[in-house]
């Protein structure tokens, strides 16, 4: 996954300015950054559900720039993308397990296969037994492991995270990032994860970025950022840590 | 009072045939009309481009103009149109159409505003699962939107109950028509009561079934 020269502005207020990321295959790259810094445009748009100003966005395995495809092409591009968000957007009308298979139907899937694909994804995230459950009857944690089962179903090779455990108590935040490691480690998922706490990008991440006002003021290996925070908004984030 | 009663029978099947019969062809249309003016103006779906703006434009006067009609007044304009489509301008399904005609932007508008309540959060999801924008709308937007949908639906049939009791001025019968051509004019105050209680009747039954059901899809979830 690779964007290059990215700016967006909403009107004339600008949110992200000429922003470059590659993310090696099976990494998981944290984007942290206060409210309001950009790293949710940002990710919006590295995942396709935004349009950037300028600058392009590239997936592993697909030639043009995904940004510019339209049609059935974006759609297979789309495939190629999971994505989950902080409250979590599940359809109230279905249940755990139509929530997972809605992404199987929209690929085309056959229904006889989609029960078994269902089945096999739920157990994944720990969920066989909330199958029938209807989605608003889940606990919050639950809610974002079928989020997770969701966004996995088409066999997606980047998992797009906006803030996923921000709505989460501190232990089910821990189980979930947890499932984000081990799925990255079993399905050689890469992972970019948008958060607003350093625990997450700690916990989880490979490398990280610290986004301030639409501009990446650091980019590391999450040791270094540790060890040695060079920019304001870092040594910030990790007094700010260390105080939790 | 057994006379008003049975004078009560054939008014009551029409008003019914009227209300149905509307309410079918609004939900085709009316849906349909809602749908479209939902996606003109959805970023997702057609909004933001420039035909859309005008096209949403002409859709809004037009809908508007239809529904700040008095229903007399439509009625009496649309039976050249009855005419040429039912084949008569005069009778219960002559009444018909005027009553479709003014249910179908009532029902748009509704449509619209439900689907447009539906968390944006939410279509974004059905955008990442990579759905076709026809499948978010009907697998999706209206599901999620059906209480809100049922009750917007519940609302144009009662709304057309009370159209329909100006039907008789076309000569389409009805309770409304009843209640005045014998309760009003022959000062029949029987025949008047029944109709009445007959109108009051079926709203409440309307309400109570539309209601119950928008509950029981609320509480399913």
């Amino acid at each position: 996954m690779r964007i290059d020269g990215i700016s967006k502005a909403f009107g004339d207020h600008p949110v992200l300015h000429n922003i470059s990321l590659s993310v090696p295959k099976g990494s998981i790259h944290g984007i942290i950054g206060k409210s309001g810094a950009g790293k949710t445009t940002l990710i919006r748009i590295a995942g396709l559900l935004e349009k950037p100003d300028s600058g392009s966005v590239w997936y592993e395995g697909i030639a043009a720039p995904v940004h510019l495809l339209r049609g059935r092409e974006l759609l297979e591009a789309r495939r190629k993308a999971g994505f989950v968000f902080q409250s979590f957007n599940l359809f109230a009308s279905r249940s755990a397990a139509e929530n997972v298979a809605f992404a199987l139907e929209a690929a085309g899937w056959p229904r006889a296969k989609i029960r078994g694909r269902v089945a096999e994804l739920l157990e994944l995230v720990g969920l066989s037994d909330k199958a029938d459950r209807p989605a608003m009857h889940l606990s919050g944690g639950e809610k974002q492991r079928v989020a997770i089962a969701r966004a996995l179903a088409n066999h997606p090779a980047i998992l797009f995270s906006d803030e996923a455990t921000s709505a989460l108590d501190p232990e089910t935040t821990r189980s979930v990032l947890d499932l984000i490691r081990s799925l990255r480690q079993m399905l050689g998922l890469t992972v970019i994860m948008v958060t607003h706490q350093m625990e997450v990008v700690r916990r989880t991440c490979d490398t990280v970025s610290v986004i301030e006002d639409g501009n990446f003021v650091e980019e590391g290996l999450v040791a270094e950022l540790f060890a040695n925070p060079r920019s304001d908004a870092a040594k910030a984030f990790l007094k700010e840590d260390r105080n939790d | 009072m057994t006379d008003a009663l049975k004078l009560l029978i054939q008014p009551l099947g029409q008003t019914i045939v009227m209300i149905l019969a509307s309410t079918l062809l609004a939900t085709m249309f009316g849906g349909a009309l809602g749908i479209l003016l939902f996606a003109l103006s959805n970023d997702h779906f057609a909004g933001g481009r420039r035909g859309s703006l005008i096209a949403k434009h002409v859709a809004d006067r037009v809908i508007n103009m239809l529904r700040s009609f008095p229903y007399v007044i439509l009625m009496v304009l649309v039976l050249p149109l009855s005419r040429l489509i039912v084949g008569t301008s005069l009778g219960t399904t002559a009444s018909i159409v005027p009553l479709s005609i003014a249910a179908i932007p009532f029902l748009a508008r509704i449509v619209e505003s439900s689907l447009s309540e539906v968390d944006s959060g939410v279509i974004d999801a059905a955008i990442s699962c990579a759905a076709s924008k026809r499948r978010i709308v009907f697998a999706i937007l209206i599901p999620e939107a059906l209480p809100s949908l049922v009750s917007g639906l519940t609302l144009t049939m009662i709304s057309l109950l009370g159209y329909s009791a100006m039907a008789g001025v076309i000569g389409g019968g009805g309770l409304g028509d009843l209640a005045i051509r014998y309760g009003y004019q022959r000062f029949r105050g029987d025949v008047m009561a029944v109709a009445v209680i007959a109108i009051i009747v079926l709203v409440e039954l309307i309400q109570f079934a539309g209601t119950a059901l928008a509950n029981r899809i609320r509480s399913s979830r």
